[in-house]
């Protein structure tokens, strides 16, 4: 084996275990026994917030209600229930707060449109200034006959020194 | 000059934006269950273990559900002004034990039998009460914290307001202070019984 082989093991070694102790640490007593539904609680949980702390998801936070909700959330993956109940579910009682990603609607409409309406400004001051810059440019007289001659004069006078 | 009048305006709206901002309390997350049906439940009543209540005992009333536990810190804060309600006005204020045991984080859980579970769970929040003063018409005991997720309860004391149709008015997060309980619920209170 040489050397970037054992390099490149050791990399994939270190990057799978420590996923692996993530994937433990938020699953508690696990429910291994069933890897597509952890991995859908595993989905669901980071796109929820944790309300204790807030810039959590579900699946980081080990506070308290993270680990009920979790709990709950594996409940209803058992009892079959679709991504869309579950999401609906949390909804219902948190607020669209618990999403990372709040749906588009009157009062998000800022969050959302915000960054889009700072760009645009951005760029509407942007083009104003450039073309102020270009205007000026433009009036600018070219040197007449005299200022040339001046010039000319003077650029001589530096380069015989 | 008028560009810096400009620049100076910008900044002072930015100023204010932010002085806003930092006012604002990120804990209090408005509740959509505001406006909705109480959720309901059958939970165990503190003092008489054998008997059983749920929103639906209340129907007709105006009355208040205040979550506590005994670890938890601000409730003790609140606890007064609570006990003070109960003595001044007459309107029924049941209590909902939130995870009494397993919220405290000083069990093991895994370790502790159901039934061990609740016996110090109502052990410990009849000591508390007998502390502290029992304000509640009565109390009842979510021991795991399932009641509690349905009104979406995230940070013990909260506290809800419930109209005679069962419909929740109002939610407050974290501990009821004199000037709340003054300028918020007893006007709602008083609104909802006339």
């Amino acid at each position: 084996m040489n050397i970037r082989a054992l390099i490149a093991v050791f990399i994939f070694a270190t990057f799978f275990g420590s996923t692996a102790t993530n994937a433990s640490s938020t699953t508690e007593a696990a429910l291994a026994a069933d890897p597509v539904a952890e991995k859908r609680l595993q989905h669901l949980s980071e796109e929820l917030r944790c309300l204790v702390c807030q810039n959590q998801t579900i699946a980081d936070s080990n506070a308290e209600l993270a680990q009920d909700l979790r709990r709950e959330i594996r409940g209803m993956i058992k009892d079959g229930r679709s991504d869309k109940e579950i999401i609906d579910f949390m909804v219902v009682r948190y607020g669209d707060f618990v999403l990372y990603r709040p749906p588009v609607k009157g009062i998000t409409l800022l969050l959302w449109g915000g960054p889009v309406a700072l760009m645009l400004l951005g760029l509407v001051v942007l083009i104003r200034y450039l073309r102020r810059r270009a205007t000026r440019i433009a009036d600018d007289q070219p040197l007449s006959a005299d200022e040339t001659s001046r010039a000319d004069a003077l650029l001589k006078e530096n380069t015989q020194k | 000059m008028n560009r810096y009048y400009w620049i100076l305006g910008a900044f002072a709206a930015l100023v204010a934006l932010l002085a806003v901002g930092l006012g604002l309390n990120p804990r209090d997350v408005p509740s959509p269950l505001v406006g909705k049906p109480a959720p309901a439940f059958n939970l165990t009543v503190l003092a008489t273990p054998d008997k059983t209540f749920g929103p639906k005992d209340m129907a007709g009333k105006v009355w208040l559900l205040n979550v506590w536990s005994s670890w938890c810190v601000s409730c003790r804060a609140e606890h007064p002004v609570l006990v003070e309600f109960g003595k001044k006005v007459s309107v029924p204020l049941i209590g909902l034990n939130y995870k009494e045991v397993r919220g405290d984080g000083g069990f093991d859980m895994s370790k502790m039998a159901a039934e061990d579970e609740k016996k110090l769970a109502f052990e410990r929040a009849n000591a508390w009460l007998s502390q502290h003063g029992d304000p509640y018409k009565l109390t009842v005991m979510d021991l795991d914290g399932r009641v509690g997720i349905d009104y979406g309860v995230y940070g013990v004391p909260e506290t809800y307001v419930i109209d005679k149709a069962g419909v929740i008015r109002m939610k407050h997060t974290g501990p009821i202070t004199p000037d709340v309980l003054g300028q918020k619920i007893l006007p709602l209170l008083a609104e909802l019984n006339k």
